[in-house]
């Protein structure tokens, strides 16, 4: 009798254990599934920016890369689309690299200057001042391009916190997929195909344009009710330039030589006061657009906003003169490791040329 | 924090976190600490609306239940009263209590009175100074409508008749009732609980149960769908229909008084799902507020399944105690000598109807849209109620009732007609409903509906499947409900099937749901009333 009982209650015993493994199990399985089946969703729906709107896929593109650069540009389109890395390899072996993104906002390129000293201190930071005008971030669309394909860091998570329109939540930069849970009924084949290979659409940040379309009939800038840049855009500038100073790096102000977002003569003069007062190396390339040898009617592929490639190729070779005389930068092809990384990036560099060529029925030129 | 927000979310993970990990004789404590937290991120400025309803509702539910306390021990201890004695006693103590009741009503009435109604006062004092040539205007107030304060005030003052009534002892633990009047998951849209139903379950101590977690974390999750992948897409098409009179009238307005019934089932029933998900997940029961209503054969059988909680409010603390009023009974005396038995006897229903109609509109909105609303369905109430006996001779001859096909034809008719009184819903004017419900039937446009002019109402051909395929396993959920509890029902299949159907579920909402930025993802309709 009492064998049996003890016999039943070993059985039940045993079926507990059994049942509880079993839900452990279970448990273990659908978190799987679900974690898995989300990382997928997630890689298919996001943007891949291979095609057409390239420009999201830049900034993630840096961390693929050898990091030793002796230059590094942040700022928004107006540098991504007006040098050429290549061009400061090729004729002055200064190892560059442009961190730039589409309407990139001065706390983005802080940030992103901050992330890039994780990994790297610099020489020479250059950053393109035209990004003062803005205050505040204007597009969400604009942030994302920025923002997403920094690696997670605080400078990340301080870059997004500083760039969120009120629109805008912290988590969807978390979980992309909250973002982009509509996309899925505008999937193409290159969202799978690039699901989980990245393809490189820029030159070392470089976006490479050589078709051409003369700014003809520039508008004049409006007038504007306030010409003063904002507080946030200065306290970002202060802090640039602090981070600089901390780390021994020069920071170079620039102004690209393009004709449209106008370049106001009052901002012109806030730049060159704030550039002398610490006493910053600032160049405004719309000056220089004779002596560098611009011509609008050739060097541009989009009526004067941006240099095509004839125009980047003349503005970088004037920065190489500048920071080999001015900042001291040596020539260092003659590494042989690094030369090897940059005979690769001449040949991509070369081969996207002759196809661009190719395909706006163009012939190069000498 | 809209229950669709993702603060909310969060709010409610680290809810359900510590409710489970504090001793349970801390989870009601824990709950009115988040109901107040809720509350504040709605707007500090509210709290005072709220706790004053609170303070003032306890206060005197105490002091009628002293009252009745000390009535039946003094009636105890008195033995030589005679009966006479003990009735005027009783009658001076129950004035004493009425007058307690009365003080705290008019006062939580008033309230809502001022901060919902009185702009809408202010407005008709104002044209009707205007039409009698006066040149003084008063002006507006400008009062925000504090969170869901039709809903605690009108669960609070429930709450005082009751005690008044003696239907339960009122509550002694201040706190405790400041969780019943604020309860977070109702304070949106509801239902209206009552005290007797809500504390049997609030204020207990709930161990942790994943079978329970899960059950309202499924219920919460239907609501989910519904109104994040139905309500919230429906409501492009629905505001582009409403918003222009000028472009869209005729036909649109028949697509737009189906789209906003549809909108408004999927919004509320949806919102109702994740409260009384939310209180399940935490072994929290609260009252259904919703039976199939667009399965209703009649009106009236609608007003049983639509929103229950606020019509059995109206029907217990109005329809009731006007009906057998002093008053009301000298009324139904009069008519029965004037007007003979059988119509007598109706006049004070039909009156008593009348105000509760009246008083349902105006709970839905200042605006005489509203209370137009509201008697449109009293008048297609009371006129059911009149042809009553030939409906009864109908069926005799016809021996239609019990017919499949009838009684489908009997639900739709119902559709159509809450579809219709809905449209008093979506105009902010009683001149604009009546045009728009006339051109229907005048504008002559049908072929609107098959020519691809709904493509656009900002609803791509995507839209439109996704909703009609939602709408259709709508249905069919409430088909399966008819047969019991549809969860309970999934629960009995093995794992995989159960795993699919919720995981399945999360993802068209995650996939489907119109949140985030593109999406103007709506309130609760109910959320301002």
């Amino acid at each position: 009798m009492r064998q049996e009982k003890n016999g039943k209650r070993r059985t039940k015993r045993y079926q507990r254990e059994r049942d509880r493994k079993r839900k452990q199990i279970r448990l273990a399985v659908s978190a799987g599934i679900i974690v898995v089946s989300l990382f997928l969703l997630e890689k298919l729906l996001v943007p891949k920016y291979v095609d057409g709107v390239v420009e999201g896929a830049f900034v993630q593109e840096y961390y693929d890369q050898e990091k030793d650069f002796d230059v590094i540009f942040v700022g928004d389109c107006e540098v991504y689309e007006n040098f050429s890395p290549i061009t400061l390899w090729e004729n002055y072996g200064i190892n560059s690299y442009i961190r730039g993104s589409a309407e990139q906002y001065i706390w983005q390129s802080y940030y992103m200057l901050e992330d890039t000293l994780r990994y790297e201190t610099p020489d020479v930071v250059i950053f393109n001042v035209q990004s003062m005008q803005f205050d505040t971030s204007q597009s969400e669309a604009y942030n994302r391009m920025t923002l997403e394909g920094m690696r997670w860091s605080p400078s990340k998570i301080k870059a997004i916190m500083a760039s969120m329109k009120p629109e805008e939540k912290f988590l969807d930069y978390v979980f992309p997929i909250l973002r982009y849970h509509t996309r899925w009924s505008q999937l193409t084949k290159e969202d799978v195909e690039y699901m989980f290979r990245k393809k490189q659409v820029s030159h070392n940040g470089y976006y490479m344009r050589v078709d051409v379309k003369p700014a003809e009939n520039v508008p004049e800038g409006r007038v504007l009710k306030d010409y003063s840049f904002g507080e946030n855009a200065w306290k970002y500038l202060d802090m640039m330039r602090r981070i600089c100073e901390e780390k021994g790096i020069q920071l170079i102000l620039i102004k690209a030589p393009s004709l449209y977002p106008y370049w106001y003569e009052e901002w012109e003069e806030q730049i060159v006061d704030y550039a002398d007062q610490y006493d910053l190396d600032y160049i405004n390339f719309l000056t220089l657009v004779d002596e560098i040898g611009i011509d609008y009617s050739r060097d541009t592929y989009d009526a004067g906003l941006h240099m095509n490639l004839s125009g980047a190729e003349k503005l970088s070779d004037y920065l190489g003169q500048y920071l080999i005389e001015q900042s001291g930068l040596s020539d260092r092809r003659k590494e042989k490791e690094l030369c090897k990384i940059w005979e690769e990036k001449t040949a991509s560099y070369e081969k996207e040329k002759q196809d661009q060529y190719q395909y706006y029925g163009m012939e190069e030129e000498n | 924090m809209f229950f669709t927000s993702y603060d909310f979310l969060i709010f409610l993970l680290v809810l359900f976190f510590l409710y489970y990990w504090i001793p349970g004789t801390y989870q009601w404590r824990l709950l009115l600490a988040a109901s107040y937290f809720f509350y504040f991120a709605a707007g500090p400025e509210y709290l005072v609306y709220i706790l004053t309803t609170t303070v003032t509702t306890y206060a005197a539910a105490r002091q009628i239940q002293n009252n009745a306390d000390r009535q039946k021990q003094y009636i105890k201890e008195q033995k030589e009263l005679s009966r006479e004695e003990k009735k005027e006693y009783k009658n001076k103590q129950k004035k004493i209590r009425f007058r307690w009741l009365m003080a705290c009503v008019f006062l939580n009435i008033g309230i809502l009175a001022v901060v919902k109604y009185a702009n809408f006062a202010i407005a008709n004092v104002n044209g009707l100074l205007e039409t009698l040539g006066g040149d003084s205007q008063i002006s507006y107030l400008t009062l925000a409508v504090p969170l869901g304060i039709s809903f605690y005030t009108f669960q609070a003052v429930g709450y005082l008749i009751d005690v008044y009534r003696g239907s339960y002892p009122a509550e002694k633990n201040p706190f405790k009732f400041a969780l019943f009047v604020s309860f977070f998951p109702q304070l949106i849209q509801g239902p209206i609980s009552r005290f007797g139903d809500l504390s049997q379950t609030l204020y207990q101590e709930h161990s942790f149960d994943s079978k329970v977690l899960c059950c309202g974390l499924q219920r919460m999750l239907w609501g989910y769908f519904k109104k994040m992948v139905i309500a919230d897409r429906i409501l492009t098409g629905v505001n582009t229909i409403i918003q222009d009179t000028g472009t869209y009238s005729g036909a649109y307005i028949f697509v737009g008084m189906i789209f906003y019934t549809l909108e408004l089932y999927a919004d509320f029933t949806g919102g109702i799902d994740i409260t009384i998900g939310i209180a399940e997940a935490m072994g929290i029961r609260v009252q259904e507020n919703f039976i199939r209503p667009y399965f209703s054969k009649s009106l009236k059988e609608y007003w049983r399944r639509w929103h229950i909680s606020m019509c059995n409010w109206f029907r217990d603390y109005i329809f009731y105690p006007v009906s057998i009023s002093k008053r009301m009974q000298k009324i139904s005396g009069f008519s029965r000598r004037h007007f003979g038995e059988k119509v007598g006897k109706r006049i004070p229903v039909y009156l008593s109807s009348f105000l509760v109609w009246a008083a349902t509109g105006v709970w839905h909105g200042a605006n005489w849209n509203f209370i137009v609303w509201g008697l449109c369905n009293w008048a297609v109430l009371m006129l059911s109620e009149e042809l009553e006996p030939v409906y009864e001779k109908f069926h005799k001859r016809f021996s239609l009732g019990e017919k499949r096909g009838y009684q489908i034809f009997q639900m739709g008719r119902t559709f159509l007609l809450v579809c219709v009184l809905n449209l008093f819903d979506c105009y902010s004017s009683l001149e604009d409903t009546f045009w728009m419900i006339c051109s229907m039937f005048t504008k002559g446009n049908w072929q609107i509906l098959w020519d691809g002019s709904l493509l656009a109402l900002g609803l791509t051909r995507l839209d439109y499947l996704i909703l009609a395929l939602g709408v259709i396993l709508m249905i069919l959920v409430s088909l399966w409900q008819r047969k019991g509890k549809v969860r309970e029902r999934i629960a009995e299949k093995g794992y995989p099937l159960r795993f699919c159907v919720w995981y399945g579920l999360f993802l068209l909402v995650l996939l489907l749901g119109a949140y985030g930025i593109g999406y103007d993802s709506s309130q609760f309709i109910y959320n301002q009333f």
